[in-house]
Order: C-alpha cells, then sequence, then structure tokens
C-alpha cells in the first residue's frame, strides 16, 4: 500500500471545533469546492485563503463536534494533507475516512505544536512528529481497514468501481 | 458486556467484543432524508440490497423553502419510486423529523442497529438499540451493502435517581450532564437506574437525543416495561431487550439526582462545559424564543410550553415560534387544545420540521439577535447570522422567556 506520510506546516485550532464553523449554513447550497472557501468563516475570517496545499490542521480536544454535514469534505477539498487531533468526534471521524481525508488522534499533540511549526505525520506508524523540535508523541493507531479505504479514495471511490453508484455528476 | 457491547458482539458474530475492536455489522434499518438528495452531496445509487430496510423522509426543509430543495426533494421521490420503498414520509400527513418518526411509529426495535446520515440519529437508543448519525457516504454504502463497521468504544454508566421537581425537565439534567463532565468522545453512554421508570419515553429521549452533543457514539436506555409496550404497541415483529450484565465494565459509574435539579441555561456558542443556573441567565432580553426540534418537539414538550403561557401574552417584540416534531403530534396537540393555547398566547406554530433549529427556514436569527431554544445546538451561526447569540434551555423555560421578553425562570409560572 501507498506510504500515508505528511510534512507540512500546521495550523492549530483548538478545542471542540464544530462542524457549523467548518461548513456554515451559509455554505449550504453551494457547490463542495465553494464551500471549502467558507471553512472557519465565522470565528477565523480570511483563514481558507491562506492555506495552501499540503499544510497539516492540529486540533484540540472532540474536533468536529455536531452535525453529519459533509465538513470533512471541505477540510480535504482546501488542499489541507491531514488532521491530528487530541479526540476526534465519531461521526467526524467517519466522515473522514469515508471521504478520503486522512486524521488520527494523538494525545498531546496541542501543545506539541505552535502556529507555523513544521508537522511529519506518518499514519502507518501511529506517530506525530515536530520537526524542529525533534520531538515524538505516539498517536491512536488507525485500524488497517480504514487505512485501507482512505488509499482507496473513499467510499463513494470503492461504490463506483463496483457499479453500485453513478459516477460524480459536475452539479 | 453493556448493552452496546453486547449488541455489537450479537450483531457482528462474536462471542464478546471489547473497547477498540472494529466489527462489522448488518445494518436493519437506513434512513435518508431530504439533505442526502441534494446536488452537492447526491450520488445517485444504482443498487440497493433491501429496500424494505429503506426510509425516505423529508424533514430539515419542508415544504420546500426554495426551488434548490424542492429539485432536490424530487430527486428523492424518484429515488423512493425506483426502488419500491414503502416507508416514506413526504409533505403531508406522514410529514415528521426523522427521529421523532421513529419514535411515533415503532421504526427502531431493542437490539437492533438503525443508521441515518442525521448526528441526532443516537435519539433511537431510547428504544434500547444502537442508533447513530452517521455521514452521506456511510449511508450510501449501508443502503448499497445492508453493512457498516464499528469501533468499540468504553461506556459511560448514567444511574438516574429521584424525580424531577415541577417546571424541571430531562433538558434540564441533559444539561447538567453536558455542563459537569464534558465530551464523551469515542465512548458510549448507556441510561438506566431507578429513576427512569417514572420517565415518559419523550423525556428519555431528550437524553438520549442530546448525546449527540456529548460526541458520543451510541446511547443506550436498560429497556423496562415501558419501552417495551410503547416498541410493541406500535411494531408487531418480535423482539429481544438486551440488559446489560452484572459484571459489564464501564469507563465510569455517574449518578444524577433528578430531583437535587434546577432549571439550567447553555451560553452561547457551546452546548458542554457550559451550563449554568437559570439565576445566571435571569434578565438576560430576547428576540426570539423556539420550541421545537428532534429533542424538544413532543406533544409533552408542546403541552409543558401551552402550560407556562395559557392565558397569557407573550412580550411585545419577541417571536415566539413553536415547531412540533411531527405532524402526529401537530394533530394530537390540535385536538388537545395545546395549539389553540399556544396561538392564543401569541405563539406561531410552524409546518413539522427541523426548521429554526438548523437555521435553514421558519425562524433564522439576524445579525446580534438573541434567542433561548429548546433545541438541540446553540453553536455559533448554527441558527442564521454568526453574530446571533443562542441561549439553549428546556420547553418551560424558552415558554417563560417569550412572555417576559427576557430569559426567566419557568418556575414563576409553574408551581
Ligand atoms: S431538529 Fe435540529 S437537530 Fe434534530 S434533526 Fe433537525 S436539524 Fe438536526
Amino acid at each position: 500500500m501507498t506510504p500515508m506520510r505528511f510534512e507540512g506546516r500546521v495550523w492549530s485550532v483548538g478545542d471542540n471545533i464544530n462542524t457549523d464553523l467548518i461548513l456554515p449554513i451559509q455554505a449550504f447550497y453551494l457547490a463542495a469546492e465553494e464551500q471549502a472557501r467558507h471553512v472557519f468563516s465565522a470565528n477565523r475570517p480570511g483563514w481558507a485563503a491562506q492555506v495552501r496545499a499540503g499544510d497539516i490542521l492540529i486540533g484540540g480536544r472532540n474536533f468536529g463536534m455536531g452535525s453529519s454535514r459533509p465538513a470533512a469534505r471541505s477540510l480535504k477539498n482546501l488542499g489541507l494533507a491531514c488532521l491530528v487531533a487530541e479526540s476526534i468526534n465519531g461521526l467526524f471521524f467517519r466522515n473522514c475516512v469515508n471521504f478520503a481525508f486522512p486524521a488520527i488522534a494523538c494525545a498531546g499533540v496541542s501543545a506539541a505544536f505552535a502556529e507555523g511549526d513544521t508537522a511529519a505525520v506518518d499514519l502507518d506508524a501511529a506517530t506525530v512528529g515536530n520537526v524542529a523540535r525533534g520531538t515524538v508523541l505516539a498517536a491512536t493507531p488507525v485500524p488497517d481497514k480504514l487505512r485501507a479505504l482512505i488509499c482507496a479514495g473513499g467510499v463513494f471511490a470503492l461504490l463506483e468501481r463496483e457499479g453500485l453508484i453513478a459516477a460524480a455528476s459536475k452539479a | 458486556m453493556t448493552i452496546a457491547e453486547k449488541i455489537l458482539a450479537r450483531r457482528s458474530g462474536r462471542t464478546r467484543v471489547a473497547p477498540g475492536d472494529l466489527v462489522t455489522v448488518a445494518v436493519d434499518t437506513v434512513i435518508l432524508f431530504d439533505n442526502n438528495f441534494m446536488p452537492n452531496r447526491w450520488r445517485e445509487i444504482l443498487a440497493v440490497r433491501d429496500p424494505k430496510r429503506l426510509i425516505v423522509v423529508f424533514d430539515h426543509r419542508v415544504p420546500a423553502p426554495n426551488a434548490q430543495v424542492a429539485a432536490a426533494q424530487r430527486t428523492g421521490r424518484a429515488f423512493v419510486a425506483r426502488f419500491g420503498i414503502e416507508r416514506f414520509h413526504d409533505v403531508g400527513a406522514a410529514q415528521g423529523i426523522s427521529h421523532q418518526l421513529v419514535a411515533d411509529h415503532g421504526y427502531a426495535l431493542p437490539g437492533d442497529v438503525l443508521l441515518c446520515s442525521d448526528s441526532h440519529t443516537c435519539s433511537a437508543g431510547v428504544f434500547n438499540c444502537l442508533a447513530r448519525g452517521v455521514g452521506q457516504p456511510d449511508i450510501v454504502y449501508a443502503a448499497v451493502k445492508n453493512e457498516t463497521w464499528f469501533q468499540v468504544g468504553a461506556t459511560v454508566r448514567y444511574q438516574l435517581i429521584g424525580t424531577l421537581p415541577t417546571a424541571v425537565t430531562t433538558k434540564d439534567a441533559f444539561l447538567q450532564i453536558a455542563g459537569r463532565y464534558g465530551d464523551h468522545a469515542t465512548q458510549n453512554v448507556e441510561f438506566g437506574g431507578p429513576g427512569i421508570e417514572r420517565l415518559s419515553i419523550s423525556a428519555r429521549k431528550t437524553l438520549t437525543t442530546m448525546a449527540a452533543e456529548l460526541s458520543a457514539e451510541f446511547a443506550t436506555f436498560e429497556p423496562d416495561a415501558v419501552m417495551i409496550d410503547w416498541v410493541g404497541a406500535r411494531n408487531s415483529q418480535p423482539f429481544e431487550p438486551v440488559y446489560p450484565d452484572p459484571d459489564a465494565g464501564y469507563v465510569a459509574l455517574r449518578e444524577v439526582d433528578l430531583s437535587a435539579l434546577e432549571p439550567l441555561v447553555a451560553f452561547p456558542d457551546s452546548v458542554i462545559e457550559n451550563s449554568r443556573p437559570i439565576a445566571a441567565a435571569a434578565g438576560i432580553r430576547i428576540d426570539q424564543a423556539f420550541v421545537g426540534s428532534c429533542a424538544n418537539g413532543t406533544l409533552e414538550d408542546l403541552t409543558l410550553a401551552a402550560q407556562v403561557v395559557a392565558g397569557r401574552q407573550v412580550a411585545p417584540g419577541v417571536r415566539f415560534i413553536v415547531t412540533p416534531g411531527s405532524q402526529q403530534i401537530y394533530r394530537a396537540a390540535l385536538h388537545a387544545g395545546v395549539i389553540a393555547q399556544l396561538a392564543d398566547a401569541g405563539a406561531v406554530i410552524t409546518p413539522p420540521t427541523c426548521g429554526a433549529c438548523g437555521g435553514g427556514h421558519l425562524g433564522a436569527l439576524g445579525p446580534d439577535e438573541t434567542c433561548i431554544t429548546a433545541t438541540t445546538r446553540n453553536f455559533k451561526g448554527r441558527m442564521g447570522d454568526p453574530s446571533a447569540k443562542i441561549y439553549m434551555a428546556s420547553p418551560a423555560t424558552v415558554a417563560a422567556s417569550a412572555l417576559t421578553g427576557t430569559i426567566t425562570d419557568p418556575r414563576e409560572f409553574l408551581r
């Protein structure tokens, strides 16, 4: 399997980030790509425009609490490489896996990074390192089956290959 | 094993499961709703394993507030027709919020696995089953393949004792739990104890519904005669209630004394770690008061609100909006005179829908407005403009506040 290792610039967002902040009601009717531009518009206006492809999002406790809306898809469409958080809401984690956005829980991660640091995340080894500080934290391993699903491009890619759902429309 | 562990073991064909295990289980019931059919989410399903397991509900935005939602509902109707789905709750006589319809119609049986891509699906855990909100891809996968995966979480047990005082509800009990213990990410919650026997299904359901706000994996209630009778009266299928083992392993055992509770209010932007006694909020001016949602749109909730406002008038400048959870509840409230009491007091009664709870229609908030709501969430921007402030409380507290125009202790009106 393709290795799942990412190195990138860190954005740090704190505890209890909810899905209404990630995918606000104002973006409800927009196409998926446009929804991504509204991430954190209520709590951090202008942030989405500063994100570069390959950046890494670091959250605190209970990341992604709230709704089933496809908020994880917005983080992926923003170009973020992956999410690391102290703990992740179970529904949000499912959406990460299903939309093929790598995510991993890691105790102690908030304190280990300042915004702008470089993180090295290894999903296979379940480690998260701060490159400049030389510190490495042990994360909660992602079960093989879920890792494989992320690698396969998520649920829709899988079902499409099996002919069980139609190809994505451009709508 | 705990209730959640026992159902997961049974349904995955194992003798035991333990926290951390990843299991694959067959799914009994899959519910799709109007948002699933929005063009920015929907992926056309070409095959369904067992259409009898599917339910389709239009609830978040009904009747359609605009052409886009109307188009999504057309897509949904075509899906229903294509696969011959019998349990379809379109706009009309059987309309309602999906989680309320599960209760109204006995769609969840003890021991079942039920999925819907709405986060408050844990509501059905009141019926001693494993019900949870999943994402759109999960729901499509379950509709197509009839199975899903779960990672087993550790369980926190809430032992309820005592009896609720007048004007205090299970919403206050929830706010007490959320305020004191915070999030339960990756954990299940299980409710039981001698205090449950005096709680109606509606009252219990507020607790399981609100468990989504704790980030709980599954919320379940220990079975008792009240629940078994409720389900038996609405669903003729056989079922087997699931009791926790006497030696079940809990990560925490917490007692909640219902008799010791008072009305509580969650302050804006967060439900957890944000509850304060009503006295701390009393006097805050409001623009809107709202009773509704899958947590508090039952006949019991509407009746409680009506008792508070009966014979009185909503304060000038306050919009008091009441949204019944289902058409069945609306009609029962109508025939019982509850709708008349509310409307005579100045409340606006909307059709059953999610409505203002999700900020989609029928009561969105404008800039800098303040609302007190008996719904599920008070996140920044949840009900409209991000600068609006959303306080959360019980239907009694919301109704009392509608009368005075400021956040008010319901015990001033109910004794
Ligand atoms: S009533 Fe509110 S919380 Fe419940 S399903 Fe509808 S939008 Fe979600």
